[in-house]
């Protein structure tokens, strides 16, 4: 069970939040005007990184409020917490790897 | 015909640890800081900005519930309506909801020199006195029931429960109990 | 009872109380024992070795170890039908009186056992035997092999009762979870809690202390080591912030440091308390992890070396110092190191023969060989076992002697026990499970952990520090790292140390043997009964990875997890490869580090308490009613409620007759219910569901639609507006939880300016359906403050007022086709409300009804049920629900996705009814629809049946289907297979009933 720093409450146990998918996907405004191809990759095309995955928790048993996280997939680390709508935080570079 | 009408209380429980506590006027007030300002004086506790934290007094309590949502709590249920009607125009126009969930949940109270270890025994959290002192309040887990876990005192727990959750979390505390108050 | 071998049991010495005599019983033999024995000692103490079978071949086998990495002597202990605890480690298992054990997978008895035939025909049941022997025919496995394996193989037997005993769960939270009460252990929690820290020791066994309980000579600070254990463990005590578990295995390492223990409670007891549980799991939150967990001491491999009165040298030294037991009386003794020359010494002060030291070393020098044989113990350097005899216990070795790479035969002594030491291998089980990384150590030829994944740290013998005086400070330094992670450059703990140096000399692979060895079989893994040529054959069939050999041998795969083997057999395969060890690698070390019991798992999550049991607020009142209950999401709701002797069908027939023809009264309380309120709520009801809501009035309601993004159905329900800026939206039972969340996404991550709040008020709200031609009958004379009659209140009207007394907020809603209302009244109202309408209403024939009832009446209105007619691939054309969407929107959640042209493709499968052409046939739910009769397999098929039910209003059966193209087909015949043939079918409109609607009006 992993600890998740909600940016409202602080430290939690994972038992009390849901996880939310990626992050910084944002609804197009007028998803009228996409064509099918570009619809269906907002729809369904997801990043699926070994490296630091920027994802989206909710506190649904605490605050209920939606936030983002950085985390490593290869260790489950986590190396930032932000709130909804900020943009991601850059990280010192040893770990920006992506593959 | 309101004589005949009588309140059908979700839980029973009571014991030197566990009581079931009186029903209660109910608010969850959704605003911002005006709308906190606002309702303040109206509803006569000061609205914690720290994140789960209660203000308490007069018989009532706001408990910061997320960082737009308070949970108010009155003893009073004579006066509900009035209390919906005087906060409601306190607010007026500025942006909020008020909604009334008086019967949506009921109280437990839980006490003693064990309660927070038979708390521990369903809830994640660590209920350590420096961890989670007097005051501290949140939405949490106890087991698989959602509750809002306030510690009134050292040794004493406010739960609020969905009353349809009364069955569970009566019957869970009390099986967990039951090593620290043999029957 | 068979009279203890008083030979066997020292005079004195050792954590055990000779006074306090013990009987118990073994395989049906009583015996005695003392306090402070476990099973294994006890019977050691009586002289039996001989405590199983092996796992395939039944050979006879016994007491290995004497901790908790014991591969053979697995028991069953049973204190009546109901408590049996199978694969228990009798070196574990703590001496009651009156404890009855029983030996596993043996028949007819330990001596006599039939399966051993399986030994003699060893030649077929090689490694991987499963996956050869067994592939032909396909149909023999589940009638014939599977059973008769399932038989022979195996460990325990699972009880056939229900457990009766009690488990608990508690979360706890500490700055410092030291693993392991050894040397290192108990000084890094010194260390720890002298910082102030929150400390929890915890230790598998009854006892703290680990190595040095056994330790005959160290002194610790000038103390003997056990005095020094004991001053150590009181202070600890008398620290409030300090939490000792003793009986408490840390079993699994999971991700930031979240630590499970399973505490044993009880199981020692003669007479369990009754109000406490039998164990405790413990899920630990730990900042800082100190993984205190030792060594254990690795067997050797050697033809015949699974004979019981084979031990490991550390356990036949730990049963003489800690339990006082002689393992025998002549004993030869094989090491590849100083350490069993200690026990020569030990077992020979004990009055123990040792006939001989045989030193796999091509010389035996230094203090310790030199001392052994001054007590006159002969020492043989260079050796190495050619074989060993003896059937239920051991009974002469033979050596060898290493020359100049040849093997030379050497002498055969007599003996009653062989003691073997290889060294140690440390233990980095949950190191491991951290994720931490490991590193060959050729030095101690072992894995020791190396870099951490975790807030963790190792000390002592778990990373390959042997020596006492420097395990003592390792474990003082992680203590102290531990407990001030932010201080640098702390003082050290010291302890001066007293005790013979401990050596790290480790063996790895087979024993030297001729070139054709043709004797008996070497075992690597004990439990699982894998030898050296298993192994072989592995690497010679091609498996080259350590974790399919692994799979291919099943070997480490036992409840022992490999604790004894694991080592040996990777430098045995690295050696078959020709490849450095490191390159072969280790499998992957799983939790549990023992067995867990389910019920520890399981904790108070069972019979009441396994998921709460949501009743509504006229639960009583239905009880005593006698309704049968049908479980929709975690809710009871009153399925029917039988009168007399009807069955289901005659109750439901009567209950929809009556809803029809005069009232009808159902608790609809576990509709989901959110407030949606702010001054944009109906901006943010537009950009949500499908439909309309900004030219929805005050005081009005509509059936509304909810899509997910792909544009399929999420959900439904109606949607009333109460004020202008608040909604009172209602959702499916079981789908309340996920809508709120759905909402509460988009509210916060997609439109954070929208000032609109979510509340939910599902159980604010207690709802009471009356339904039915009379329902406003019943209800004029009880509303107050709302005009109900037709003509001022029309359909999907919505009003606050009074009844009874309280406040209510009424509907005029229908799920049945008929005139309608729901009253809404807070729940606490619920059961006073629900009692005086129902008492109002006998006069117009009132009649309770359940969810089964509600379900028959809506579907002969065609009305769906999200999740039964519709399956996440159902847009709202598909559902015939066009209507409900709001003309000229721009946008909504899931629109986009309508708008792709295969969302629109003539051949979806679209909602309908289907009839029966034999009226009395209820169509199967789930049954597929095919367009021609006769197929055989594979069939085409169009659709299939989502509801079906007798319907006896209209004196047929009705169902609704979803078929390809299926409004075009309206009038067709349709074939349904089934098992006995066709059943044909007449594709209708979904609305069986009143399909212009003039009773809903009504």
């Amino acid at each position: 069970m992993l600890i998740i720093d909600c940016p409202y409450c602080g430290k939690r146990p994972e038992i009390e939040f849901s996880y939310g998918g990626q992050a910084h996907l944002a609804r197009p405004q007028q998803p009228a005007q996409l064509d099918d191809q570009a619809w269906a990759e907002f729809l369904y095309m997801r990043t699926n990184i070994k490296g630091v995955y920027a994802e989206r928790w909710r506190h649904a048993r605490g605050c209920g409020r939606f936030f983002n996280a950085l985390r490593d997939t290869t260790t489950d680390h986590f190396l930032a917490f932000y709130k909804t709508g900020e943009p991601r935080p850059t990280l010192p570079a040893q770990h920006e790897r992506t593959t | 015909m309101a004589d005949a009408t009588t309140r059908s209380l979700p839980s029973a429980a009571a014991t030197q640890w566990l009581m079931s506590m009186p029903p209660a006027a109910r608010f969850v007030l959704h605003g911002d800081a005006a709308a906190r300002a606002a309702a303040a004086p109206v509803w006569g506790t000061a609205f914690a900005e720290q994140a789960c934290r209660a203000e308490i007094g007069n018989g009532r309590a706001a408990l910061w519930l997320g960082p737009d949502e308070y949970l108010l709590l009155s003893a009073d249920i004579e006066s509900e309506a009035a209390l919906a009607a005087s906060l409601e125009q306190a607010l007026g126009d500025l942006p909020h909801a008020l909604v009334n969930i008086s019967h949506r949940q009921f109280a437990l109270e839980i006490r003693g020199p064990h309660a927070a270890t038979i708390l521990s025994g369903a809830c994640p959290l660590d209920l350590d006195l420096a961890e989670f002192p007097i005051g501290m309040c949140t939405r949490t887990a106890l087991a698989k029931a959602d509750i809002v876990l306030w510690r009134t005192a050292a040794e004493v727990f406010h739960l609020e429960v969905w009353r349809s959750f009364s069955g569970y979390v009566t019957g869970l505390l009390n099986e967990i109990a039951l090593e620290f108050h043999r029957v | 009872m068979n009279a203890p071998i008083d030979g066997l049991r020292t005079p004195s010495g050792g954590l055990v109380d000779r006074t306090r005599r013990i009987s118990f019983s073994f395989d049906g033999r009583s015996y005695e024992g003392i306090e402070g024995d476990t099973l294994a000692s006890a019977l050691l103490a009586n002289g039996v070795h001989l405590t199983g079978r092996s796992f395939k071949y039944h050979r006879p086998r016994g007491i290995l170890a004497a901790g908790s990495e014991e591969p053979n002597a697995l028991v069953t202990v049973s204190r009546d039908a109901a408590r049996v605890t199978p694969n228990l480690r009798a070196t574990q298992v703590e001496l009651y009186a009156g404890l009855i054990a029983e030996s596993q997978n043996r028949w007819p008895s330990l001596e006599r056992d039939f399966g051993r035939i399986n030994d003699l025909l060893s030649a077929f049941f090689p490694a991987g035997f499963y996956y050869k022997t067994f592939m032909w025919p396909r149909k023999a496995w589940k009638a014939l092999y599977e059973p008769v394996i399932r038989r022979a193989a195996g460990l325990g037997r699972a009880p056939t009762h229900a457990d009766p005993d009690r488990y608990a769960q508690r979360y706890a939270h500490c700055d410092v979870l030291v693993v392991g009460a050894g040397p290192a252990g108990i000084a890094a929690a010194l260390t720890a809690a002298a910082s102030g820290a929150r400390v929890m020791l915890c230790d598998e066994t009854a006892q703290f202390g680990g190595s040095l309980l056994a330790d005959g000579g160290a002194l610790i600070d000038g103390l003997a080591a056990q005095a020094w254990v004991r001053q150590a463990i009181e202070s600890l005590q008398s620290n409030r912030r300090v939490t000792l578990l003793k009986r408490t295995t840390a079993f699994g390492y999971f991700p930031h440091n979240f630590v499970g223990l399973n505490e044993r409670l009880n199981d020692h007891c003669e007479k369990p308390p009754q109000h406490q549980p039998r164990e405790r799991l413990w899920q630990v939150r730990a900042k800082q992890v100190v993984l205190a967990t030792g060594a254990i001491e690795r067997p050797l491999v050697f033809p015949g070396n699974d004979r019981p009165g084979i031990l490991l040298a550390g356990a036949a030294q730990t049963y003489l110092n800690r339990y006082g037991v002689r393992v025998g009386t002549r004993a030869v003794i094989v090491t590849s190191g100083d350490d069993a020359y200690q026990t020569a010494l030990d077992l020979k002060a004990a009055g123990i023969v040792v006939a001989a030291v045989a030193d796999l070393r091509p010389e035996a020098i230094g203090a310790l060989p030199e001392a052994v044989r001054q007590a006159g113990i002969e020492v043989l350097p260079a050796s190495t076992v050619l074989g060993t005899e003896g059937d239920l216990r051991v009974k002469a070795i033979t050596l060898g002697r290493v020359e100049a790479g040849s093997i030379q035969p050497g002498q055969r002594f007599e003996c009653d026990v062989v003691l073997m030491s290889g060294g140690f291998t440390p233990s980095v089980h949950l190191f491991s499970q951290s994720r931490g990384k490991l590193q060959w150590s050729d030095a101690l030829k072992a894995f020791v952990p190396a870099v951490s994944a975790e807030q963790e740290r190792s000390a002592g013998a778990c990373r390959g520090v042997y020596d006492l005086g420097d395990v003592l400070a390792d474990g003082a330094a992680a203590g102290t790292a531990a407990g001030e992670p932010a201080a640098t450059g702390a003082a050290q703990r010291r302890f001066s140390v007293s005790a013979p140096k401990r050596g790290s000399e480790s063996y790895l692979g087979v024993l030297p043997q001729a070139t054709s060895p043709s004797g008996d079989k070497s075992f690597v893994d004990w439990q699982h009964d894998v030898t050296t040529r298993d192994l072989a054959l592995a690497t010679r069939e091609g498996f080259q990875s350590i974790e399919h050999v692994k799979r291919y041998t099943t070997m480490g795969m036992a409840t022992d997890q490999g604790k004894t083997s694991n080592l040996n057999a990777m430098a045995i395969v690295a050696k078959s490869l020709a490849v450095a060890i490191p390159q072969v690698g280790l499998t992957t070390f799983r939790m549990p580090y023992t067995p867990v019991t389910f019920g520890s798992m399981a904790g108070t999550s069972r019979g009441d308490l396994f998921d709460p049991v949501r009743t509504t607020p006229t639960h009583a009142w239905a009880q005593a009613r006698g309704a049968v209950f049908e479980n929709v999401a975690l809710w009871k709701r009153a399925r029917y409620f039988p009168r007399g002797n009807e069955d289901m069908h005659a109750a439901v027939a009567r209950e929809c007759r009556a809803v029809r023809n005069a009232c009808g009264i159902f608790d609809a309380s576990t509709l989901g219910k959110i407030e949606v309120v702010g001054p944009d709520a109906a901006e943010f009801m537009n950009r949500l569901y499908v439909n309309n809501w900004a030219n929805l009035g005050v005081g009005r309601s509509r059936y509304g639609i909810l899509l997910r993004e792909d544009g399929f159905i999420y959900d439904d329900g109606v949607v009333a507006r109460t004020a202008a800026d608040r909604f009172h939206v209602t959702t499916t039972t079981g789908g309340a939880p996920r809508v709120l969340g759905l909402m509460e996404d988009y509210r916060q991550t997609e439109w954070p300016d929208l000032k609109v709040w979510l509340t939910s008020t599902t159980e604010q709200w207690a709802v009471i359906a009356v339904q039915g031609p009379n329902a406003r009958l019943v209800l004029e004379s009880m509303v107050e403050g709302i005009d109900i009659s037709a003509a001022a209140w029309p359909h999907m009207s919505v009003a606050r007022g009074k009844i009874c007394g309280v406040p209510m907020l009424l509907f005029r809603v229908s799920f049945t086709g008929e005139l309608g209302f729901e009253i809404n009244v807070p729940s606490d109202y619920g059961q006073s409300v629900w009692e005086a309408v129902f008492a109002a209403g006998r006069q117009h024939g009132i009649t309770e009804y359940g969810t089964e009832t509600m379900h028959v009446l809506r579907a002969e209105k065609g009305y769906i049920i999200i999740g039964q007619d519709t399956d996440g691939t159902v847009t709202p054309d598909d559902a015939g629900l066009t209507w409900a969407i709001g003309k000229n929107k721009t946008d909504f959640v899931g629109k986009r996705s309508l708008d792709r042209a295969s969302m629109k493709a003539a051949d979806r499968k679209q909602l309908v009814g289907l009839r029966a052409k034999q009226p009395g046939v209820v169509l199967e739910e789930g049954a597929q629809v095919a367009e021609k009769p006769g197929q055989q397999p594979p069939m085409i098929l169009i659709g299939h049946v989502t509801s079906s039910y007798a319907s006896s209003v209209l004196g047929h059966s009705i169902a609704l289907g979803l078929v390809a193209g299926g409004r075009a087909r309206i009038g067709q015949t349709l074939y349904v297979p089934m098992p006995n043939g066709d059943l044909e079918v007449e594709v209708t409109s979904p609305v069986f009933y009143d399909p212009t609607g003039a009773r809903i009006n009504g």
